[in-house]
């Protein structure tokens, strides 16, 4: 595999410091790194995945809106900074590999280098606690 | 290949009996292909020495910078061929996200810093973004890419012939990889140092030092050793030596990097020595 960006190096490194779950992505947007608190979050483990594609995580965790209608993957907000290449934050609600239901708010931008050179895209989640 | 070492002392020149050995003059080194192509790699204090003894007939230099710290451009102003007329200088550095290249020199070439200004110089400078991509200058296949230091700030991969000296004057990759150590895909510069015929790295610390200077931008020894194993680094030129560290002190740095650099030849950049690949 080879060499990630600094920019997607580094990151990895804040997020591993982070209470907040972090999810990574590259350019292309494949899952490079998630922290331990999105591990809990997401019901996986980033150890025991050999990759986790574009494809397939925009659709593992049941992304759905709170009246339960299923959300394409070209809505969901990180998908969105990664096209889009602007910030977004939306609502949603997921289903961890666990089976556990999250109601959760997601903030995601994306990440970009010198010359404007699309890096990647990063999504912070916050769940949101009962009303 | 012969890449010859003018200036291997870090953060600030620290001439005096006490340096003799390694030398006190900030970054600066060359590298002659075998057309007579130079390339000087940074613009330290270093650099200076190397102007007065560089010949009246060369037509092109090309001066790489790492990065815009004090430390690697400070001999800029004293490189006597920047004042021979007609003369084409190319200077190449790191892309900024906001300022170009010649606004930022201009900080330091220019009052009240210093008297002359970068437009007041006779030679043809021309100012370049540090090549992402590989670049042909002369013989050599010049490539750059961003690493781990405060600052925009790259290293660059010289290959002449199959031949290759990278060169990581600064250059802080622990703060990168501390959660997987010895991960290729994680670890800055490792595509540009993979399988180096001679890697030129920052070893500035001992373990102590860079605990107490974490996110400085600097290595210690052991993390450059790790670094020139990971890589596949034939030899490790140990540079960027530490102002406060006198001869013997750099002599035992060099020493504990060797130690544990299996596979890996090592030695301490010392100022005037030559290395042919």
């Amino acid at each position: 595999m080879p060499q990630h960006p600094i920019e997607l190096i580094l990151f990895r490194q804040l997020a591993t410091s982070l209470v907040v779950p972090v999810f990574l992505v590259d350019a292309r947007g494949d899952l490079v790194f998630l922290n331990e608190p999105a591990e809990v979050l997401l019901g996986i483990r980033l150890d025991e995945l050999d990759s986790l594609p574009f494809e397939t995580w925009t659709a593992a965790f049941q992304p759905r809106s709170a009246e339960g209608v299923a959300e394409p993957a070209s809505s969901l907000p990180l998908v969105r900074a990664l096209t889009d290449r602007r910030p977004t934050h939306g609502p949603l609600v997921i289903t961890g590999r666990n089976g556990q239901e999250h109601t959760i708010e997601i903030t995601a931008f994306p990440l970009e280098g010198g010359r404007g050179r699309l890096i990647g895209a990063v999504a912070m989640f916050w769940e949101q606690g009962p009303e | 290949m012969r890449v010859t070492f003018w200036g291997t002392r870090g953060s600030i020149a620290s001439a005096g009996p006490a340096t003799q050995g390694y030398g006190g003059n900030t970054a600066c080194a060359q590298v002659l292909g075998s057309d007579g192509t130079s390339l000087i790699l940074d613009a330290g204090s270093g650099i200076r020495a190397l102007g007065t003894a560089m010949p009246r007939d060369v037509e092109r230099v090309d001066i790489l910078l790492s990065h815009l710290h004090m430390d690697h451009i400070q001999g800029l102003g004293f490189f006597e061929p920047m004042f021979r007329p007609g003369l084409e200088v190319h200077v190449w550095g790191p892309p900024s996200a906001t300022l170009d290249l010649r606004t930022r020199l201009s900080r330091y070439l220019s009052p009240p810093l210093f008297p002359v200004r970068l437009w007041d110089l006779t030679s043809r400078v021309e100012l370049h973004n540090a090549p992402e991509e590989p670049t042909r200058i002369g013989p050599f296949e010049v490539t750059a890419a961003a690493v781990v230091h405060p600052g925009p700030t790259v290293g660059y991969r010289i290959v002449e012939d199959g031949t290759s000296v990278v060169y990581l004057p600064d250059h802080e990759p622990a703060l990168g990889d501390a959660l997987d150590p010895g991960q290729p895909a994680w670890t800055s510069g490792y595509d540009l140092a993979a399988g180096a015929d001679l890697l030129v790295h920052d070893a500035q610390y001992f373990p102590q030092e860079r605990s107490e200077r974490v996110g400085w931008g600097h290595s210690s020894w052991p993390e450059a050793a790790r670094f020139a194993v990971l890589v596949g680094a034939k030899r490790l030129a140990c540079f960027h030596h530490d102002p406060a560290h006198d001869d013997p002190t750099v002599d035992r740095l060099v020493e504990a990097t060797a130690a544990v650099a299996q596979g890996v030849e090592v030695f301490g950049a010392r100022e005037g020595q030559t290395i042919s690949l």
